[in-house]
């Protein structure tokens, strides 16, 4: 039974954690590429920065969340979700917008975006330092351990406070965006923006209306992955390193431009990750008394070391784009 | 006060200049036809017209206002709607959700406008919530006029309507171009099917290498010699 719990803990509700980050993560990347057509590459470091507005509107105002009972930080994320999505639609708007008036080919927009990244970590490094940082400033991160019954799991399953959080801020996110897109008048415009730029405008949608809206979901979805992450773990400006690589993978494996796929995506990443790490000896454990004495089964057994962990998404972003590049979900070929 | 006025138009893509000094005048209630061979620049020209691509010289006017360079965004608010020659639904929207993109300027609900454009295009009904793109070629014309309609627009471009379609298909949308036109919208189309359409045209404009050649009414261009020697097939 212990073992069980330990596959719980390891896998179900750490694989659960990564994958809805990714998820969140991926929708934005996802979003821009099917409005814009192209690959975002400072989307990682607009999660690190909506994380470090969190940070610093938590510490001018650290006690907001004693007297509900939530961290601060939760609390003033959706404060930092908008400043995030104005400074994205400002990103645009100074780097991006004079490429695209321009009619430049994609790729330099994704170059531009590199330029992004590295400009947004040296802003991020210069106001707030380089080293890591927690987001519970006034209060401590609640853990919960779980008793299972009876007398065989001696050890509780964990979940910490911000796991739950995030859990059910990525099915909020994901039902709304549902609802934005199936529903909304602004919603549809995107997805006919996707499927048909010029017949769009043809239309009389305006498609800087669609653009702005655009980066504003991808800005405060990012805010939100970046910190729920940073809440459950530690926030370092240099966060968007372990996040670029498997986001993408998850926008890819669910087919790019197609927001359920990226979803998917970001679970079959996040839980390939988790599983490719998982030491899969304990689970035999138990089996140790069957054998004949002198047999002994191997302590560690995993498919790779916990360091090398960010080498599964890169596995699997080269094996979907060598045997289906369009995705889980047929989506467009980056 | 003619509806299209446009004179002396230039432009094309980038530097590239496509139309060298186009004139085409329509009336409101009128339909003209623009005909001519491949690559002449006639969806140049309706791309032109509809702020799609950069008018370098020349003026447009809309009902005397001038519209030259105008984005098309801005144009659909004047009243004018415009049914491109390929790409002209978006593929994975339903077929009411294509139309309801037409109607995107308009205020909410779309009711009465659907349900106008659902009794021009009775096949789209029972397809309304089917994706446009898994429709026949025919149909899918149809949801792109369609859509084009929901505006309810004082003047419709259209370029190439019937391409592709069979014979049967073709006269189905002729019908319903004249009978768009009979409740009063002014259409500029370009064709292919050139015979057919000078048929229903009040005013024909034969274009040639950015230019045009001929310039009079659909009767009289069918029946000039020269238009049809080199024009018409004969
Ligand atoms: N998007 C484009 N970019 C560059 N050149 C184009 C483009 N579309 C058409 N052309 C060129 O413009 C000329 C006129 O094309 P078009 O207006 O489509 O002719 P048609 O009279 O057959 O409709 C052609 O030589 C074509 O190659
Ligand atoms: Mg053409």
């Amino acid at each position: 039974m212990n073992e069980l719990v330990f596959f719980i803990n390891n896998v179900v509700v750490s694989g659960t954690v990564s994958s809805s980050i990714y998820a969140m993560g991926a929708i934005g990347v996802t979003l821009v590429f099917s409005i814009m057509r192209f690959a975002h590459f400072a989307h990682a470091d607009m999660m690190t920065l909506g994380a470090f507005f969190v940070l610093g509107l938590t510490m001018l105002f650290p006690e907001v969340g004693v007297a509900v009972g939530l961290p601060s930080a939760l609390i003033l994320m959706p404060i930092a979700m908008v400043l995030t999505a104005i400074v994205a639609v400002g990103i645009d708007r100074a780097f991006y917008k004079p490429l695209r008036d321009h009619n430049v080919k994609p790729i330099v927009l994704v170059i531009g975006s590199l330029g992004v990244t590295l400009m947004l970590q040296g802003l991020i490094r210069l106001f707030a330092g380089t080293g890591s940082r927690s987001l519970y400033i006034a209060e401590r991160k609640d853990i919960f351990r779980l008793e299972l019954p009876g007398e065989l799991a001696t050890r509780p399953i964990v979940i910490t406070e911000p796991q739950i959080i995030l859990f059910f801020c990525t099915v909020g996110a994901v039902v709304a965006l549902h609802w934005f897109l199936t529903r909304s008048r602004l919603g549809k415009a995107m997805r006919a923006m996707s499927d048909n730029p010029d017949l769009a405008r043809v239309s009389g949608i305006n498609t800087n209306t669609v653009i702005a809206v655009t980066w504003m979901i991808a800005g405060a979805l990012a805010t939100a992955a970046g910190t729920l992450l940073s809440l459950d773990v530690v926030l370092k400006p240099d966060l968007s390193f372990f996040l670029l690589l498997p986001i993408f993978a998850a926008a890819i494996v669910g087919g790019v431009g197609h927001p359920y796929g990226a979803i998917a995506g970001g679970f079959v990443v996040g839980f390939a990750e988790t599983l490719a790490v998982f030491n899969w000896a304990v689970l035999l454990r138990p089996f140790q008394d069957m054998l004949p004495a002198g047999w002994e089964l191997p302590t560690y057994l995993a498919f790779v070391g916990t360091e090398y962990k960010i080498t599964v998404p890169f596995f699997i972003l080269v094996a979907i784009l060598v045997w289906r590049p369009t995705g889980l979900f047929k989506g467009k070929v980056l | 006060m003619p509806l299209l006025d446009a004179q002396d138009v230039h432009g094309g893509y980038g530097s590239m200049n496509i139309l060298n000094g186009v004139d085409l005048a329509i009336e409101a209630h009128e339909i003209g036809v623009i005909v001519g061979p491949n690559g002449a620049g006639k969806s140049t020209m309706l791309k032109a017209i509809f702020g799609l691509l950069q008018v370098s010289q020349g003026s447009i006017r809309l009902r005397g206002e001038d519209i030259t360079n105008v984005a098309p965004n801005k144009l659909v608010q004047m009243g004018m709607g415009f049914v491109p020659q390929e790409y002209n639904i978006f593929p994975s929207l339903t077929v009411q959700e294509n139309l309801e993109m037409g109607a995107y300027i308009k205020p909410r609900p779309h009711t009465r406008l659907l349900d106008h454009v659902f009794e021009l295009f009775p096949p789209l009904v029972e397809k309304r919530r089917q994706p446009a793109g898994e429709l026949s070629g025919g149909q899918r014309q149809m949801v792109a006029m369609g859509r084009a309609l929901m505006t309810e627009p004082g003047l419709l471009l259209m370029d190439e309507p019937t391409a592709g379609l069979s014979p049967l298909f073709m006269n189905e949308i002729f019908t319903r171009i004249k009978e768009i036109n009979a409740a009063g919208v002014g259409i500029l189309m370009v064709e292919q099917n050139a015979k057919q359409a000078l048929g229903i045209a009040d005013k024909g404009f034969v274009l040639a290498a950015g230019q045009n050649r001929f310039t009079d009414t659909g009767q009289n261009l069918l029946n000039d010699p020269e238009v049809a020697r080199s024009f018409l097939g004969g």
